[in-house]
């Protein structure tokens, strides 16, 4: 059979996807972790007398810290696997990533394990992150004079 | 390459399995079962080599046999450096042959084996193959607590371990005949369907054994393939018509078989690994072989030749499909 019928026979067999059911949870459930977000710096900024941006950061480690702890109590990888992007691209997915690569290669040493490994997946995010937001700087920099 | 055989016996078999296949279709008919993962040991590639070594323990134990008993053992399995067998090898003191065909190294490993004591080189063969979701998760896709959601098509990894003796005194089931495959390449990329990755060989593989035999689909009672998962197996019911004119009759999927897809969908299209075959076939297919409830069965364990970073730098998922004849003695 020629390789591109054989292309055909698979992509007829598909299973489909609910491609709109789960960009459908995916948002609801993306935002409830942004006003979730909100509700935090509110909170940080009204009780503890906070600036918004000092709030933020705060909002930040409370978010990663229970991505994190739910990771490692074995639970959170099920709520990602509903919630998907919902979950992913917020920084809980990043927390996420590193958590669990952590864990995997704890048993491999501190060093040559943990360490070596704990990026393999957030190492992406990291560098491309940063690369992005230095031409974005630049760009708004070159455009806006840098306010 | 198909030979015959006249004199190869399976003496006794042997699965050992974990908690999310013990919760599947044929939990009760599994030998031994853990409720978790890491089965007393503390990390998870060693509950792999665990779980190799106690399907060793029980077929040892059931065909009362002693290592030295034993003229070969014969092993596989999907950890890198086939690493399971070889520390599993290391603790028996019995001449070791490690193989690697991924889901097809079990019935690689009774090809070889049956013609090693065909050619009265052996008296008794031992073959084993284990694999662990855990450590294939970690290997070959995410680190096991990363929650990636997968698509439908994906199969999951079966934790087990499953073990066989091959024998050239008479018993109740029979290896009749093997059929070594040619690998093919279709052009597949995508590891999360690796039922279409393994369909083409497994056609031409059923198709060389039945013409280089002069046999029709309706000399066997049963054909089963290793791990094709439910869109596979349709995949390959279409291709067999159009690209050998065979119609597939009596035909299933160990990959199917061996969960409850209805129930356990966290494994999607169906079970894979190098012991999801032979935990349905040595659970299941070997004791209605011995009841003479089926009497010629064509065992073809498919295996993708997997490797991630032959898939990153765009290269094609290679496949391969091995066959057993297995027939109920007279």
């Amino acid at each position: 059979m020629e390789k591109k019928l054989y292309d055909k026979l698979v992509m007829s067999h598909m299973p489909k996807e609910n491609r709109g059911q789960n960009a459908f949870i995916a948002f609801v459930i993306g935002g409830l972790i942004g006003a979730l977000g909100q509700f935090l710096v509110e909170f940080y900024s009204y009780y503890l007398g906070l600036s918004s941006s000092d709030a933020s950061v705060f909002m930040i480690i409370t978010l990663i810290f229970f991505a994190s702890l739910f990771t490692a109590l074995g639970f959170f990888d099920k709520w990602v696997k509903f919630a998907r992007c919902g979950l992913i691209i917020p920084i809980t997915g990043f927390a996420h990533s590193m958590t669990s690569a952590a864990i995997e290669y704890k048993k491999e040493g501190y060093v040559t394990g943990l360490g070596a490994n704990m990026f393999k997946l957030a190492g992406t995010v990291i560098l491309y992150g940063v690369v992005s937001a230095y031409i974005f700087g630049f760009i708004r920099l070159i455009i806006m004079g840098g306010i | 390459m198909t030979t015959k055989y006249k004199n190869v016996y399976i003496k006794d078999v042997s699965t050992v399995v974990g908690p999310y296949e013990f919760k599947g279709p044929l939990s009760k008919r599994f030998d031994k079962h853990y409720d978790d993962m890491y089965f007393g040991t503390d990390s998870l590639e060693s509950a792999e080599i665990q779980l190799m070594k106690d399907s060793i323990d029980l077929v040892l134990n059931k065909s009362n046999l002693k290592n030295n008993d034993i003229d070969l053992f014969i092993a596989g399995d999907l950890q890198n450096q086939i690493t399971s067998s070889c520390y599993t090898a290391s603790s028996l003191n019995i001449p070791f042959l490690g193989i690697y065909s991924a889901c097809a190294t079990n019935t690689e490993g009774l090809g070889i084996g049956a013609n090693y004591i065909e050619s009265k080189i052996c008296k008794n063969v031992l073959v084993s193959v284990s694999s662990h979701n855990m450590v294939s998760e970690k290997q070959f896709r995410n680190p096991t607590e990363y929650g990636a959601p997968k698509p439908g098509t994906a199969t999951f990894t079966a934790t087990g371990g499953a073990s066989c003796i091959l024998t050239n005194k008479k018993g109740k089931v029979r290896i009749e005949s093997s059929t070594i495959g040619i690998p093919q390449d279709y052009n597949q990329t995508d590891p999360m369907n690796m039922g279409a990755v393994m369909v083409p060989a497994a056609a031409n593989t059923i198709y060389k054994h039945l013409t280089d035999l002069g046999r029709t689909v309706d000399d066997y009672d049963l054909i089963l393939t290793g791990d094709l998962g439910i869109y596979g197996k349709e995949i390959l019911k279409d291709f067999m018509k159009k690209e050998y004119n065979i119609k597939l009759k009596n035909y299933n999927d160990c990959g199917v078989m061996l969960y409850d897809l209805e129930e356990q969908t966290d494994v999607q299209a169906g079970g894979s690994g190098p012991v999801c075959s032979p935990l349905v076939v040595y659970s299941d297919i070997i004791k209605k072989l011995e009841n003479k409830e089926l009497k010629r069965v064509l065992y073809v364990a498919t295996g993708a030749l997997f490797n991630p970073s032959m898939v990153f730098q765009k290269n094609n998922i290679i496949s391969i499909a091995h066959a057993i004849s297995l027939e109920s003695v007279e």
